[in-house]
């Protein structure tokens, strides 16, 4: 009546199984957690000029940068939230005063700014994105086009309490 | 019909390296540009052309500048390949700080950064290198092995750097110049390290 729990053929099936599905996350204990923090882009700040107005649009406009903004741990849209925007554009560099401008979130979060069209700069054709106004952590992004002839590009903010 | 020779080949390296460059010159990049920027770019596809000569010129392959000319004018356009990416860079430096800083210090975004900035350190040591061969009396067999290993850096990371790049050189051209200077000097160095046996001329 000898009950061996732990036999090298158990411990084979067993240890082979806890590899294969214990890494896959399968097993996860279901959490009631909204989206993480979106974190800054490598690159994200530069060229950033902190206090860019608030504008209807950048320039001539033709190209659209839009986007949401929530709060981490819930999710919740946050609204009145100001998102800084430049890039190279067809009317200026990044460095450039007037490449810059910022807009507000909606009652859903969702930003939307009409600026021109960005193109190729330092390699890729990117945009550049703040959330700086102190209420909660600051936020660079560096969102890349998948084409240089698409006409619009989003960033979503998850922002956490400062 | 050795001069009819010489003529073609240096016609054939003169379209080679000039339809990249026109190429580049036609870019509808350019029109949002400013000159600065605009200068960094082209000295940067003046050093990859440069690149395609510079194993020419050291083997002595091409007509007229056969060995130890060949290696003269290798040693003058070394110089002004270092001044091209010095140029290159600068000219990246003014146009936007914290791209450039990003690159020098390994934490750019783009992956295309890191290699130009290893090829362009691989390149100053190699100009450095030159330099002190004479007053380190430097062996032949380890000057050329640390010659032709460094230039080797130089050719990867340029070469890589290059065709991740979106940028003013219009895309085939590019694939074309690169091609050339990565097969150029592969074989090249196969000569020059004894890989291959020379062949009778």
């Amino acid at each position: 009546m000898t009950a061996t729990l732990l036999n090298r053929r158990t411990l084979i099936a067993s240890g082979g199984s806890f590899v294969v599905f214990g890494g896959t996350g399968l097993f996860a204990p279901a959490r009631a957690k909204g989206p993480d923090p979106t974190r800054s882009m490598r690159g994200g700040s530069n060229n950033y000029r902190p206090g860019a107005p608030i504008v209807e649009r950048i320039g001539g406009g033709g190209f659209w940068m839009s986007g949401t903004v929530r709060r981490a741990g819930d999710g919740a849209p946050l609204a009145g939230q100001r998102i800084q925007i430049w890039a190279h554009t067809t009317e200026g560099h990044e460095r450039d005063w007037h490449s810059h401008g910022a807009t507000l979130t909606d009652s859903n979060g969702v930003f939307r700014l009409e600026m021109p069209q960005i193109v190729p700069a330092f390699g890729q054709p990117h945009g550049h994105l703040a959330y700086d106004s102190g209420d909660f952590k600051t936020v660079f992004l560096r969102p890349v086009m998948r084409s240089s002839t698409d006409t619009s590009l989003e960033a979503h903010f998850v922002l956490q309490p400062a | 019909m050795g001069r009819v020779r010489a003529v073609l080949i240096w016609a054939a390296l003169a379209t080679v390296l000039a339809v990249p460059i026109l190429a580049a010159a036609a870019s509808p990049l350019l029109a949002w540009r400013d000159p600065v920027y605009i200068g960094a770019g082209f000295a940067g596809i003046v050093a990859m052309a440069i690149l395609l000569l510079q194993p020419l010129f050291a083997r002595g392959s091409l007509p007229g500048l056969a060995a130890p000319r060949g290696r003269r004018v290798h040693r003058w356009t070394g110089g002004a390949l270092v001044a091209a990416v010095v140029l290159h860079v600068a000219g990246l430096w003014i146009t936007s700080p914290p791209d450039v800083i990003d690159a020098l210090l390994f934490v750019s975004p783009t992956p295309f950064s890191y290699l130009g900035v290893i090829a362009m350190w691989a390149l100053f040591a190699t100009a450095l290198l030159a330099t002190l061969r004479r007053p380190l009396r430097l062996r032949p067999r380890s000057w050329r092995i640390g010659h032709t290993s460094l230039g080797a850096v130089i050719v990867t990371g340029s070469v890589i750097h290059a065709l991740l790049i979106e940028g003013t050189m219009e895309v085939m051209s590019k694939a074309v110049l690169c091609g050339l200077v990565v097969v150029v000097t592969v074989r090249v160095m196969a000569d020059l390290l004894g890989w291959r046996r020379h062949r009778a001329r």
